[in-house]
């Protein structure tokens, strides 16, 4: 089951050029971008491990693309992806972030149900993969 | 760049024109004094370019030409001023996406301990893609006498960087030129990688004084005659004094002279002289020049 988080993941995966377009819109905008990586891509997991510290100096999209092709070399079967963050005061937030690298099989979330009092149901989302320990989770 | 499919002929003309490179040569000639090979090399490597991008409109090329540099030559020689318009040069032909240059020297690149050093040097190329990296005395990143010194660790990384990255960045290395030979021979690597090795010749008396009279003027100062005469007298003697750095000698020498021109309408102030005129707070006289110790024997015998 093909994740869909962030911007363009109903598109098709985005080559490098393109990748490095989006970010000089980023620089152009005068956002700090930055790569992060998991292997638990859980929708409410919004804390991914960072790869280095967010690019605040960079002028050019060839840069952050570096990193994100060291982050690939060395993780190759984990999600991958680039975030831009706008420090404009009264915004401090994430203002672009989609997916770079996505492992070569994604399990998917199972939906597992909870009956409570008054048939009432709650709802989980599981990630099959995250079942297994960490490291071992995309590797077949 | 306009660029049909396979067109029968191109105009190299237009593309000259569309990259507006002209303009960028045209004040390189005029605003910089002497220098001839290094004009006439940067000329030769701008049309390089605009024939490569003609071949590439063509179809006939693909891999981009490597265009890492070394400029050779004495302080003061116009090494860095030179690098700058090169940077204007290639975003204007598209070979750097931004055009932007990163100045470094050793300190910026080498760390103080190790596994300091590659994040560094990688921090400082990051900073630099789609512009140019000029590298200044380049030579002091490689020391022999310390073989656990960590700038061949930043060589490395320079290396595989300008080789894989070659459409990213383009590096410029700077240095004196006897110290960048022995810099070259220690690291061929480096050597081979650079396609084009550019010296700047040292100004002559004639081209050093033409060189004054701009910044003068660029500084919204002129010369009396008889400050001319002592320029001229001042740079004969300067050049064979110890420490001498071409332009730089002579920009700072001007330096001094406002110093002293303004210390002497100061006292005219204090005398009691009412008023000055535009004319006063921008004519430099000979005696302003002449105070320099230069003409009494320079740094050797004030010690």
């Amino acid at each position: 089951m093909r994740i869909t988080q962030g911007q363009f993941s109903f598109l098709p995966d985005l080559t490098d050029d393109e990748i490095r377009a989006q970010i000089d819109y980023a620089i152009s905008k005068g956002w700090a971008v930055s790569v992060e990586w998991t292997d638990d891509p859980h929708p409410r997991n919004c804390y991914w491990t960072m790869w280095g510290i967010p690019m605040f100096q960079i002028k050019d999209g060839a840069a952050a693309l570096y990193e994100v092709n060291a982050c690939r070399k060395a993780h190759p079967e984990v999600y991958i992806k680039v975030n831009a963050f706008d420090s404009t005061r009264g915004v401090e937030s994430m203002v672009m972030s989609f997916i770079v690298q996505r492992p070569s099989h994604e399990p998917g979330f199972g939906l597992q149900r909870t009956e409570e009092a008054g048939r009432t149901i709650r709802y989980t989302t599981i990630s099959y993969a995250a079942q297994r320990p960490s490291g071992e989770r995309y590797s077949s | 760049m306009h660029a049909p499919t396979s067109p029968a002929s191109i105009d190299l003309q237009q593309i000259l024109r569309d990259a507006e490179v002209q303009p960028v040569i045209d004040q390189l000639e005029n605003e910089l004094i002497g220098l001839a090979p290094v004009k006439a090399r940067i000329r030769e490597i701008a049309a390089f370019l605009v024939v490569s991008r003609a071949r590439a409109a063509m179809g006939l090329e693909a891999a981009t030409p490597s265009l890492h540099m070394c400029f050779t030559g004495n302080p003061g020689t116009g090494k860095t001023t030179v690098a700058m318009r090169m940077a204007e040069i290639l975003h204007r032909l598209g070979y750097v996406r931004k055009g932007h240059v990163v100045s470094v020297t050793r300190d910026d690149l080498v760390g103080q301990y190790i596994g300091h050093t590659a994040p560094k040097t990688k921090e400082i190329l990051k900073k630099a893609m789609g512009g140019v990296l000029f590298i200044d005395e380049a030579y002091y990143l490689y020391r022999p006498e310390n073989e656990r010194d960590y700038g061949q660790e930043a060589i490395e990384i320079l290396l595989q960087v300008m080789e894989n990255h070659r459409d990213d960045l383009v590096v410029i290395l700077a240095g004196y030129k006897d110290r960048m030979d022995t810099f070259f021979q220690s690291n061929p690597g480096m050597s081979s990688r650079i396609a084009h090795h550019i010296d700047f010749p040292d100004y002559g008396e004639p081209e050093l004084l033409q060189i004054a009279g701009k910044m003068v003027g660029a500084m919204n100062y002129r010369l009396d005659f008889e400050a001319s005469k002592a320029m001229d007298e001042y740079i004969h003697l300067r050049r064979h004094q110890p420490h001498f750095a071409n332009a730089r000698s002579i920009r700072n020498a001007l330096d001094r002279a406002r110093l002293r021109q303004a210390n002497r309408l100061f006292q005219l102030a204090m005398e009691g002289s009412v008023s000055v005129t535009a004319d006063d707070l921008s004519t430099l006289s000979g005696a302003d020049i002449r105070a320099s110790r230069v003409f009494t024997g320079g740094l050797a015998e004030k010690k």
